[in-house]
């Protein structure tokens, strides 16, 4: 029983924290591809480097401080920043997959980006607009993959384990954008997002109920149960809108 | 001194903007109903079927908050 609890909640935990690193890394690094093709790589990769590292300190300065918050109340916290958080992100799925929401581009911002940059006078070797790009463009995208390290990680007491993965999914992204290139579109974005949106409710609601004093019927294990249960309701109310929706692609504001 | 005043602002209102925007952003509805179920369950606490209430309400009520917003931006979609 032990094993099966500690194993439902890590990998919840690991896919969670794994996917939506990848999914904010993969707009980062457009912005990078962007930057480096257009103005050159050494001004990208340094504003991209020290966006890392502000990240990377952002974690070490405040991780530590939130293990000191009582448990109860930091699960409260947390659990309603994530079903907040969770419910726009699976809101926007939802949205994109049945057609009312146009999907995410990444070649549309790619075009933008090169065409902000293009439109900027050419730099010398320390290129002030690449670096202050890439750094925004890693920087911000990076600040939620923080947001959800933390909170994931500090509410579950698995911190370290959280930060590993947010990492082994920063290095996988990269690793694939250098080997395809700019072909980033191809990757299956708005499935990815859905999936952590299904899976930031589930822990979201979890914890707002750990929080509350709420004992859950199976303990930790209804966590897996509440990620079932969110999967069938986003599968009918993607099947909802599409069915009810005749005149798609109208655009929806967020 | 002025000058250390204005950056202090300055970082304040951002941070309050970048939360705001997280938090809030374009979805209202999702932040009034969350702390709305907080104060549900907070208040179900003081009943006592508390727990067999509470672990059913919850996910019922996230479920619902989904669907109202869903169908929001449908209604906004058709105008």
């Amino acid at each position: 029983m032990l094993s099966v609890t500690v194993s439902s909640g890590v990998f919840v935990l690991v896919g969670a924290v794994f996917l939506a690193s990848a999914v904010e890394m993969i707009e980062a690094l457009t912005i990078v591809f962007a930057v480096g093709h257009t103005r050159g790589w050494r001004s990208a990769l340094e504003g991209a480097g020290v966006a890392l590292v502000a990240l990377a300190a952002l974690v070490a300065a405040f991780g530590p401080a939130l293990v000191h918050v009582p448990l109860d109340l930091l699960r409260l916290i947390v659990g309603s920043v994530l079903l907040i958080f969770g419910l726009q992100w699976l809101r926007k799925a939802i949205l994109r997959s049945s057609g009312l929401k146009a999907k995410h581009d990444e070649d549309e911002i790619y075009r933008e980006t090169v065409a902000i940059l293009s439109a900027q006078p050419t730099g010398t070797d320390r290129d002030r607009v690449s670096f202050v790009m890439a750094f925004k463009g890693v920087f911000l995208e990076g600040l939620e993959v923080v947001i959800t390290v933390l909170t994931l990680g500090t509410s579950a007491n698995r911190l370290g384990l959280a930060v590993v993965t947010a990492g082994v999914a920063v290095v996988f992204v990269g690793v694939l954008g250098i080997v395809v290139a700019k072909q980033l579109s191809n990757v299956p974005e708005n499935a990815m997002k859905m999936t952590v949106g299904v899976l930031l409710v589930s822990y979201g609601t979890f914890w707002t109920g750990e929080g509350l004093k709420v004992r859950w019927p199976g303990g930790d294990t209804m966590l897996v149960g509440l990620v079932a249960i969110y999967l069938v309701i986003t599968w009918l109310y993607v099947a909802w809108l599409r069915s009810s929706t005749p005149n798609r692609m109208s655009e929806v504001s967020a | 001194m002025k000058r250390q005043g204005s950056l202090v602002v300055r970082v304040v209102k951002g941070f309050g903007m970048f939360w705001w925007d997280f938090l809030v952003g374009d979805t209202p509805e999702i932040f009034v109903a969350v702390l709305a179920i907080i104060g549900i369950i907070a208040l179900l606490s003081v009943s006592g079927h508390f727990n067999v209430a509470a672990a059913i309400v919850l996910p019922v009520l996230g479920v619902s908050t989904l669907g109202a917003s869903l169908w929001r931006a449908k209604r906004a979609a058709g105008k």
